[in-house]
Formats: structure tokens, C-alpha cells, sequence
């Protein structure tokens, strides 16, 4: 049979959001793929140039709507780091926690949009019902659900409410309870489910770091990379937690990569249980920043999906010069011909929902 | 056990019911006869009595009254399968995934109609039982324009829904619902409806052919890959059935599994050929029946994540509707064979009859157990396939060629060596 290009996308129920991977195969077998990005391209970097220091964490919540607070995140790091201030410590507690249920929720979606990638519709719903938990607890965090617009530049925009703590631990108590048994069972001990992800989407660690792929993506190929761990911002030094790493053979296939993130989900809550139990009870949690800055600030941080970096020049105006991001994903999205040759179509699904794919930042 | 079913014989009810009719419409034709006296002539050859008196043959032995009560009898069976379980399985699918999934599902019930006047202020419209949702989603298909894509072969597109939902409404033919709720009691009725399954991956090929479409081709041609993978085990595995039955009649079948097989104290074991030793190719006839009905691990052909809807991305309005649809129908079929071949049938423990006038009316009849079982193995269908991802088309090919078959072949081997062993009698 001859080989024949096919679109998948920017209108196809593979694609989380819009963009399209057009395929090339041969009968069943793919022998190369193009990834064509750029459909949700709004010009992040330039229009935070006319926007104000502070105003600015609106539009990044909306890079990636999924995981707006990291986002947020990362650019009021650069945006301090610029004006050399630094956040109260129980604001960067608070941040922390915000940080991992943000993560926990970005996640449960990612898995969610697995679930269908690889036919199974349950999967959606059940990890859809356990992440309005977290965004219950962000929404009482915030008060919103999503875009939450809760960095700030400082620090955080609120304190944590009344009995934060307390709902807390009840919700990530219920959560383990349904991943060591539901998606447990319905994901990692199906043997349908290790049919489909097993051995394929493979990338070796080097091609890998090559290529830029960062996060879970590159944790599952073996390769110890936790910028929580390598260098540490806001107070996860302080914290006791283990990055995910794929250890075992196989590694760098799509149930590798499956398994680090699933395995993130126990390690953050875990994050949130000490974070509540060694925050500081009681503090500022926000300083005033001043308007306007110079310099040049710099922060990368270990977003949902990999590296987020922002890269801030201020020229002394009350807006930023120039400002640079650095999207996980698309340099992701650059590596998947390579984990896509040779597999399956069907698997072109399976691999594309397991490096988790966000349109949002990756088209900045 | 003694059986009964509700329906003595599907031809008798419908001839009784022609029969009725024709009556009603000679005593219309003896009162135009009045005002128009030729029509008397045709008044009597419809009244039995004057039939008799003329020394004319009976009534119901007219070729025009036999083709007539045969295609009653035709649409009996037709809606029944239809109108009746066809709705009813995908309400019960759509009711039981949604709950397997923590939520409601469908919930459009008569309460939602607008016209319904009891209690309306107690019920808000969409807290119903959800049985109207098919038929409220059947009326928006019907209602939705027929598109046919600009360089599709547009008189293959076309044939094609009618081939899978006519091949699917064969099997209903031969198909019997009890001992005696069938449209046609052939001697080879399970090749028959055997040959009936197995026309529809060819329809799914020409849909997915014609359509021009890199989608629907890929959707087809894995049809076309995945019925020898799946036809030829689920053959083997009745062959080894017929080592045991030495007859491809349905109501032989389910006649040889009505006895006992064993007694467990109070409890009675039945000669169900899933309790011999068929039982590997039940197992293999279940495994093949699930592929067979394009059900989730096995629904490559369609498979909703990469390539849109499969086969039936093309198509909309009601032929889409007709193409989705009849999948449950088909649902309906296997699930009914596979409780003929190997779970009795429509033979159940309790077949309470009352003596009407006579007439023995059955309280639980043969044809409730029959529907009985056909839901519950629906359901574990169902069951299992929300619960597991799609398999890969090579797996799908490797579990047929490498798995079904050697255990197919398996099977004959030991219902051969149990009949020649004289372990297990024919019949």
C-alpha cells in the first residue's frame, strides 16, 4: 500500500486543543509525522510589553488554562527576581500549596484526556469527579475555578482561607484513597492498558535531552531532572519528597511517562500534607512591589509539563521591556515525530496524550 | 421442566389476526353490497361461512391471506426487535455506563414531554427514567439533512446503510425468541444467521470505501482485516457445538439443553453446553461475538480517537443513525445466540402455567427467561467494555490468529474426543 499523509487535526477528537499532527503512514504503520502548531498563537510575549508589571499574571493565568497558577508562578518569580524583592515566607508556603493542587488538578485533567485517547470513556469521568476537588480547594484558595489570577507579584493575592487545612487533608485523604484503588485498577493494573502503552512512543534519554524535552517526559526516559529538587525555588528546599523517576527498563515509552506523572499525583499530595503542617501559622504573605523596575529577572520553574521559564527586562518603566517564555511543550511537541515513527496510528493517540499536550502555552 | 412459551406459534397469532381483520373489513363490504350489489361476489369470498356453503377450500389456505400473515408476522418479529428491545438495550447501556461512571445518563422520559398533563408540577422535565432519549435523539436524526460528500461514489455510499441494517434484520428471520416465537424454523437456521453477521463488515467496507475519505478507508479496511480474525474462531468454535448437537437447528439446540444434567442436592445443574466440556468454546465464541459487535476492546473499525468516528464519519441524518443504531441490534443478536448455543436458551427453572379455559398461559413464559439472559450477557458486555481501553488492530489480529483459533481448534479436538470417548452423547 502507498503511504498517504494524514491530518490529524486541527478538527479531530485525538487533539487536545488545536493544532494538528499530520501523520504519514503506510497501511497501519506510521513512517513520520509533522507537528503543525500555531492555530492559538496570540502574541503573549508582546503584548505583556504594553501591559503593567502586576497586570500581567491575568494574561499568564491564560497561558495554559489547565495550569494557570504555575504559570502565574513563574513569571512573578522573574518579575521579583527582577525587582529584587522577595516573598514573606508563609506567602511562599502558600504558594507552594497553590502550586500543588495546581499541579495534582493538571494532572487529573491529563489523565482525564488519556482516559478517551485510548477508548476509555470511564477514565475521563472518574478522574473529571476527583479533580473538582482540587478545584473546590483552589476556588476557596482564590475564589475562582478557573484562571485564578492568585500570584502576585510579592507574594500571594489573599491568605489562606478559615479551615483551609483542614478541608484539605479530607479532600487528598479521599483523593489516595480513590488512586490507590480506582485508577489503580482501571489504568496500571489493566492488562489492556499495558497492551497499549507498553513499548511504544519510545524516546531514549539522549534524543531527549536533545530535543528539550523536560518534566515528567524526560523524568520517564530515567533521567533524574526535578527543578524542585536541582534548584530549588520558593521553600521546596525545606520539603522531603522524591521526584518521579522511571527506573526500570522500557524506560522512555508512553507507560513510563504515564507512570511518572501518575505517581506525581501521590507525590504532590504529599507536598501539600507537610507544606500545611510547616507553614508558618501566621505572617505576612504578600509585599508591596514597587511600580516600576530595571534590570533583567530570571525564573525557571518545574511546571506541570516540564521547564517554564520567564525571562523579564525591565527598563525602568512600570511595564517590562521584553519578556521571553520558554513553553515545555513545544519543545515536546518537536520530539514527537521521533517517539511517533514506526508505531501504530492507533498509537499515534496513545503517545500524543501521554506527553500532555497543552495548546494554550505551547502557541504562547 | 416443561416449557410454554407465550407465543404458541408466530404464524397462528398472525393468521388469527388476519383472520379478525378480514371479518371487520367483510362485514364493511356486506354493507356496501347493499348500495353496490356486485361487490357481493367479493364479500363472499372473504366470509368462511359462505366459502363453506360454495364448497370453496378454507379461508386461511388463500395465497393472498398466507402473504399477507407472513408479512405480519415479518413486521411482528421486525418491530419487536426494533421498537421494543432495540430501544430497550440502549437505554440500558447508556443508563449503565453513566452509573458506572458516577452520573445520571439520560433522563428524557415521558415526564419531559411537553404534552404530558399528570403532575407536571412535581416533575421537572429531565428527572425521568431516560427511556424516550433514544426515541427523542432517533427524531433529530431524522430531522438532520443528508449530506453526501462531494467525490464520494455516491450509489455505493447509499447502499451501504441499507446493506448492514437489512443483513442485521435477516438474522431476526431465523432467530427465534422462544419454541415458538420465530418468523422461520430453518434446519441450518445458526449458518443462516451466521451468513447474515458476517454481511455487514462487508457493507462497513464499501461505506468506508465509497465515502473518499482517508478516515472512513482506514476504518473500513480494518474491518476488512478484523473479520477473518474473529469470524473464522467463532465458526470453529460452533463446529465443536455441532460435534455435540448434530444439528444447526436452534430449537433442536436449546430442545437438548431443557434436561438435567446433574443434581447438586436441591439444586438442579441443566445440560447447558456451557456446563460440558464446550466450555472453551464458549470462551471463544463470547471473545469472537464481542469483536463481532464492535464493542470497546474491539472497536477498532470506529475508533473514535484517531480516526474521528471510523467508518461512519461520512454519514449523517438517519443513515448515520441507522449505522450506530443497528450496532445494538446486532448486540441483541449475539447476545441471543450465544445463550441458544450455550446457556439453554429460553429453558429456565420455573415455567408457571395457568389453565385458561383450556389454554395453558404461561405466568413466567419461555420468551421472558430467553430475554432474561439475552440482557444479563448484554450487560457484562457492556460491563467489560467500559472498563478497558481499545486494543491495537495487530493485537486484535494476533489475539485471533494466535490465540482464538489454536483454542478453536482446541475445542474440537475435545468435543471430537468426548464423543468418541462416549463421554457425551449426541443430542
Amino acid at each position: 500500500m502507498t503511504e498517504f499523509w494524514i491530518n490529524m487535526g486541527p478538527q479531530h477528537p485525538m487533539t487536545h486543543g488545536l493544532w494538528n499532527m499530520k501523520v504519514q503512514v503506510d497501511g497501519e504503520t506510521v513512517t513520520d509525522a509533522k507537528p503543525e502548531i500555531g492555530y492559538l498563537h496570540r502574541g503573549y510575549e508582546k503584548i505583556m510589553e504594553v501591559r503593567e508589571f502586576q497586570k500581567n499574571v491575568v494574561l499568564t493565568d491564560r497561558l495554559c488554562y489547565v495550569s494557570s497558577i504555575t504559570w502565574s508562578h513563574a513569571y512573578c518569580l522573574a518579575v521579583e527576581k527582577m525587582m529584587g524583592i522577595e516573598t514573606p515566607e508563609r506567602g511562599q508556603w502558600i504558594r507552594v500549596v497553590a502550586l500543588e493542587l495546581q499541579r495534582i488538578a493538571s494532572h487529573l485533567m491529563w489523565l482525564a484526556a488519556y482516559g478517551p485517547d485510548l477508548g476509555l470513556l470511564t477514565g475521563l469521568l472518574w478522574a473529571l469527579r476527583e479533580r473538582e476537588l482540587f478545584l473546590d480547594l483552589i476556588q476557596l484558595m482564590s475564589g475562582a475555578r478557573m484562571n485564578q489570577n492568585y500570584p502576585r507579584v510579592g507574594g500571594v493575592r489573599n491568605d489562606l482561607p478559615e479551615n483551609f487545612e483542614a478541608m484539605c487533608r479530607r479532600s487528598i485523604e479521599h483523593f489516595l484513597e480513590k488512586v490507590d484503588n480506582e485508577y489503580q485498577r482501571v489504568f496500571q493494573e489493566s492488562k489492556v492498558f499495558h497492551m497499549r502503552t507498553e513499548g511504544v512512543g519510545k524516546i531514549s534519554a539522549a534524543d531527549a535531552i536533545d530535543w528539550g524535552v523536560t518534566g515528567p517526559n524526560l523524568r520517564a526516559c530515567g533521567v533524574n531532572v526535578d527543578l524542585r529538587r536541582l534548584d530549588p525555588y520558593e521553600v521546596y528546599e525545606e520539603i522531603d519528597f522524591e521526584p518521579q523517576v522511571w527506573h526500570d527498563g522500557g524506560a522512555g515509552d508512553s507507560y513510563a511517562r504515564f507512570v511518572c506523572r501518575f505517581n506525581e499525583l501521590r507525590e504532590s499530595c504529599q507536598i501539600i500534607l507537610q507544606a500545611l503542617e510547616k507553614m508558618p501559622k501566621t505572617g505576612p504573605y504578600r509585599v508591596k512591589a514597587p511600580r516600576r523596575a530595571e534590570g533583567e529577572g530570571y525564573a525557571k520553574t518545574e511546571d506541570s509539563r516540564g521547564e517554564a521559564l520567564f525571562y523579564v527586562i525591565g527598563d525602568g518603566d512600570d511595564r517590562p521591556y521584553r519578556v521571553k517564555i520558554r513553553s515545555p511543550v513545544f519543545c515536546t511537541m518537536a520530539a514527537t515525530p521521533i517517539m511517533l515513527r514506526g508505531n501504530k496510528l492507533a498509537d499515534s493517540v496513545a503517545i500524543l496524550g501521554s506527553v500532555d499536550v497543552c495548546v494554550g502555552e505551547m502557541d504562547k | 421442566m416443561t416449557s410454554a412459551p407465550l407465543v404458541p406459534n408466530l404464524f397462528a397469532v398472525c393468521e388469527v389476526l388476519v383472520l379478525a381483520i378480514v371479518w371487520v373489513v367483510d362485514q364493511i363490504l356486506y354493507a356496501l353490497a347493499g348500495l353496490i350489489p356486485p361487490l357481493t361476489g367479493l364479500a363472499q369470498w372473504f366470509d368462511p361461512v359462505a366459502r363453506a356453503r360454495l364448497g370453496m377450500g378454507p379461508l386461511g389456505s388463500e395465497l393472498l391471506i398466507v402473504v399477507v400473515t407472513w408479512l405480519i408476522a415479518v413486521t411482528v418479529i421486525v418491530i419487536w426487535a426494533t421498537l421494543v428491545n432495540l430501544l430497550t438495550m440502549m437505554w440500558v447501556e447508556r443508563k449503565f455506563y453513566s452509573r458506572l461512571q458516577d452520573r445520571y445518563g439520560i433522563m428524557i422520559s415521558i415526564w419531559s414531554l411537553p404534552f404530558w398533563p399528570f403532575n407536571r408540577a412535581h416533575r421537572p422535565t429531565h428527572r425521568g427514567t431516560g427511556y424516550l432519549q433514544n426515541i427523542a435523539d432517533g427524531v433529530k436524526l431524522l430531522q438532520k439533512e443528508n449530506i453526501t460528500p462531494r467525490n464520494a461514489d455516491s450509489a455505493m455510499f447509499h447502499i451501504s446503510p441499507v446493506l448492514i441494517a437489512s443483513s442485521t434484520l435477516m438474522i431476526f428471520a431465523a432467530l427465534p425468541w422462544s419454541s415458538g416465537f420465530y418468523v422461520a424454523n430453518l434446519e441450518l437456521g445458526i449458518l443462516f444467521i451466521f451468513a447474515a453477521f458476517s454481511l455487514a463488515p462487508l457493507g462497513i467496507l464499501i461505506a468506508g470505501w465509497s465515502a473518499n475519505n482517508k478516515y472512513t478507508l482506514v476504518g473500513g479496511l480494518r474491518a476488512a482485516a478484523m473479520l477473518m480474525a474473529y469470524e473464522i474462531p467463532m465458526i470453529l468454535s460452533v463446529i465443536a457445538l455441532v460435534f455435540f448437537t448434530g444439528s444447526l437447528n436452534p430449537l433442536t439446540i436449546v430442545k437438548q439443553q431443557e434436561r438435567t444434567l446433574f443434581s447438586l442436592g436441591p439444586l438442579a445443574i441443566p445440560a447447558w453446553y456451557v456446563f460440558s466440556p464446550q466450555i472453551l468454546g464458549f470462551i471463544v465464541f463470547s471473545v469472537s461475538m464481542m469483536a463481532e459487535m464492535e464493542r470497546i476492546p474491539f472497536d477498532i473499525p470506529e475508533a473514535e480517537a484517531e480516526l474521528v468516528e471510523g467508518w461512519t464519519t461520512e454519514y449523517s441524518g438517519m443513515r448515520f443513525g441507522l449505522v450506530f443504531g443497528f450496532k445494538w441490534l446486532r448486540m441483541i443478536a449475539g447476545a441471543a445466540l450465544i445463550a441458544i448455543l450455550y446457556l439453554g436458551g429460553w429453558s429456565g427453572p420455573v415455567f408457571v402455567t395457568l389453565s385458561v379455559g383450556g389454554v395453558p398461559v404461561p405466568i413466567v413464559p419461555e420468551e421472558a427467561w430467553f430475554l432474561l439472559k439475552i440482557y444479563l450477557i448484554s450487560i457484562v458486555f457492556i460491563w467489560i467494555s467500559w472498563s478497558v481501553p481499545r486494543v491495537r488492530i495487530d493485537q486484535i489480529l494476533n489475539i485471533g490468529w494466535k490465540k482464538l483459533i489454536p483454542y478453536s481448534l482446541g475445542a474440537i479436538i475435545i468435543a471430537a474426543a468426548a464423543i468418541a470417548s462416549g463421554l457425551w452423547a449426541v443430542g
